[in-house]
């Protein structure tokens, strides 16, 4: 039963690797994974130029996990895409491992994007005609990095999320929180230095939401990831290490007090 | 981009939608079923016009100049030959009538009453065909341009005995076989005469006008052609065109304008412009190749259609796959194997499928797989669905990987 499997998934996870209290950090020293500075985007609209993000900065260290939560056209959308190079800002920049990906080609980038960054959508997250392990190993295959050990990995790791008994299914024969999880599974097999989720939770009941969320932030930290993720759902914060809110393009508040987040997430529940 | 993986998506996402993709493959077949035949009739009914013609062995074939290259129009009578056969560079020629008749059923496995001069036949011969078989009725001289190669039999024995040689589907639709005796129904005056002819030969095919022929020598052609005056004199040979062999080393073109430069009132053509002149030949084969044309258009459409609706359809699964690092070229290459398998699987089953009715067609039916035309065509049909599917793939292209994000084309 899919949702028997999401609890099962939840339940077998360790509160002591929800790496708040000192998650497992993957190698790579101090050095921030992700440093977006001054990121501007502006569309033409007729003579009119919208602004959609307007001098937004961010860093992120290995195994941090950021919510960029904020109303509808606050900019969170543009921002998660620039930062994963889907979208060339206007004015900024963006450094991930150590690359500017503003300044790289298209196809550089596409590169770039298969071997440093996972990615979680909202929707169309799997591809329907593969199995849960074909969806999880096709990062590999892009990458050209399948092999036994990897399929092996990617094996446990759906293990990990509580899908060891679903590798063969198609995505359309599994709940939306199993498919959030392959999603997650797939964003992570191929070691990114960063993992984006846009509103990961949009379409589970909340129940399967945080179990989502908490199974994402706890791979996050215990993988050493740098992991983001845009949401509407305020709740989903309790999760995170900090919380950018976005209001007009533009970073109203950052909260990274745990106590501050705590609150956010239970004044949402209300 | 790894042509490997790009071929293992396409399978796997054809194997994981198998009734989707069994349903354009199955329209492919359908068009390649439709192609194939038209060509096969295309070709069988231009066979049945052309086959006698065609096969002549001759370079040119000299009409009556007010004729306007119609056969029937055409009327020469022996001086016409004599007069061609003058001409420089010519080696041969022989003299050709047509007409066409009937061959009585009951025929097969009669023998010969009468000797070489008894034409008229008792009526109620016995024999095994079990109806009246229309034929074109061909005369010719023998042993001269115009005359048939028999591949049974020893062809004409005399310029006027009362001798047949039949084509292949004559052959085939009467079950005679040589040393038999065929009747042929005649009308004369308002008389039908029956007369008895001695098969001599059975040629290759040599149908004219969608008939199967029968071959006489031009003399006994006279006696037992239909004709409207009984007072015609048989004796005075009448016949419809004459077919010239050129001399070694004489062109065609040269021994045409020659021919028509030195016999008055006379047209020489090639056997091309012969057989396509013969009436409806034309206007049949353009009509049957504009339904071809019109055919490999509309399974362009559908083809194209099928995959551009396909492709729309996956846009957000596109656009997800170029986010997360998928290159164009991956996407397309995967685009393009599966176009080209599903075509080739379809094309193949219709092949097959066309091979398994055909076979089941009676004689009667004029369908004729020529394996140049059946290449064209099939090769046509493989061309047709990457061609219709060059939408799908200019979409392809064109999402933008921003789409997985819910933003972008």
């Amino acid at each position: 039963m899919p949702g028997g499997e999401d609890r099962a998934a939840a339940g077998a996870r360790s509160p002591a690797t929800i790496g708040r209290d000192g998650p497992h950090r993957e190698g790579g020293g101090d050095a921030p994974a992700l440093v977006a500075e001054s990121l501007r985007k502006t569309y033409q609209l007729g003579r009119q130029t919208i602004t959609a993000v307007d001098g937004v900065s961010m860093t992120l260290r290995r195994g941090e996990f950021v919510a960029l939560v904020g109303p509808s056209g606050s900019g969170k959308t543009s921002i998660l895409a620039m930062l994963a190079g889907l979208l060339r800002p206007t004015e900024g920049s963006v450094h991930i491992a150590g690359e500017d990906l503003v300044a790289l080609a298209d196809r550089r980038l596409a590169r770039f994007r298969r071997r440093n960054i996972g990615f979680t959508f909202q929707q169309n997250n799997l591809v329907p005609y593969l199995t849960v392990l074909e969806n999880v190993t096709l990062m590999l295959s892009l990458n050209g990095r399948y092999d036994a050990a990897g399929a092996t990995r990617a094996r446990e790791l759906l293990e990990r999320l509580g899908l060891g008994d679903r590798l063969r299914s198609l995505p359309s024969q599994l709940s939306g929180g199993q498919q959030q999880r392959v999603a997650i599974a797939r964003a992570l097999i191929h070691q990114p230095a960063v993992v984006l989720a846009d509103e990961p939770t949009a379409s589970l009941d909340t129940e399967r939401a945080h179990q989502v969320v908490d199974t994402f932030a706890n791979l996050i930290h215990h993988d050493g990831r740098a992991g983001i993720m845009v949401t509407h759902d305020l709740r989903m914060c309790r999760a995170v290490d900090r919380v950018i809110v976005l209001r007009d393009g533009t970073v109203e508040r950052t909260i990274e007090d745990r106590k501050a987040i705590e609150r956010l997430a239970e004044e949402a529940l209300i | 981009m790894s042509p490997r993986l790009a071929v293992s998506l396409a399978l796997k996402e054809i194997l994981r939608n198998k009734v989707r993709f069994a349903s354009i493959g199955a329209v492919i077949a359908l068009i390649t079923t439709l192609i194939l035949f038209l060509s096969g009739l295309g070709e069988g009914l231009a066979l049945g016009n052309r086959q006698y013609v065609s096969g002549l062995g001759a370079d040119l074939l000299v009409y009556q100049r007010t004729a306007d290259l119609q056969i029937a129009a055409s009327q020469f009578d022996r001086t016409a030959v004599a007069s061609v056969r003058r001409v420089d560079g010519v080696a041969d020629v022989g003299a050709i009538a047509f007409s066409s008749t009937v061959v009585e059923p009951g025929s097969a496995g009669a023998r010969a009453a009468g000797g070489a001069g008894g034409a008229r036949a008792a009526k109620g011969d016995a024999g095994t065909t079990s109806a009246a078989l229309r034929v074109s009725l061909i005369g010719v001289e023998p042993r001269r341009p115009g005359d048939v190669a028999v591949l049974e039999g020893s062809g004409f024995t005399s310029a006027s005995g009362n001798e047949v040689v039949l084509g292949r589907q004559a052959a085939l639709r009467t079950g005679l076989k040589v040393g038999d005796v065929l009747t042929v129904r005649s009308t004369q005056g308002a008389v039908d005469e029956r007369y008895a002819l001695r098969v001599v030969g059975i040629a290759a095919g040599q149908q004219y006008q969608i008939a199967p022929s029968i071959v006489v020598p031009l003399v006994t052609f006279e006696r037992i052609k239909p004709k409207a005056n009984l007072q015609d004199d048989p004796r005075s040979l009448q016949f419809n065109v004459v077919a010239v062999k050129g001399a070694a080393g004489v062109a065609p073109s040269t021994l045409a304008r020659r021919v028509e430069s030195q016999v008055r009132a006379v047209r020489a053509v090639d056997l091309v412009t012969a057989y396509q002149n013969i009436p409806g030949y034309s206007a049949q084969q353009s009509t049957l190749d504009t339904q071809s044309a019109f055919t490999l258009i509309i399974g362009i459409l559908v083809v194209g259609g099928f995959f551009q609706i396909q492709t729309l359809q996956k846009l957000g699964q596109i656009g997800m796959l170029k986010a997360i690092g998928a290159s164009n070229a991956l996407v397309a290459a995967e685009t393009v194997v599966q176009i080209v398998l599903v075509n080739l699987a379809g094309v193949a089953v219709g092949a097959l499928g066309t091979a398994v009715l055909a076979a089941t067609f009676p004689a009667t039916v004029p369908i004729v797989f020529q394996r140049g035309n059946v290449l064209t065509a099939l090769v046509g049909l493989l061309v047709i669905g990457p061609l219709g599917a060059l939408v799908a793939l200019r979409a392809v292209l064109r999402v933008e990987p921003l789409r997985a994000l819910g933003l972008g084309k």
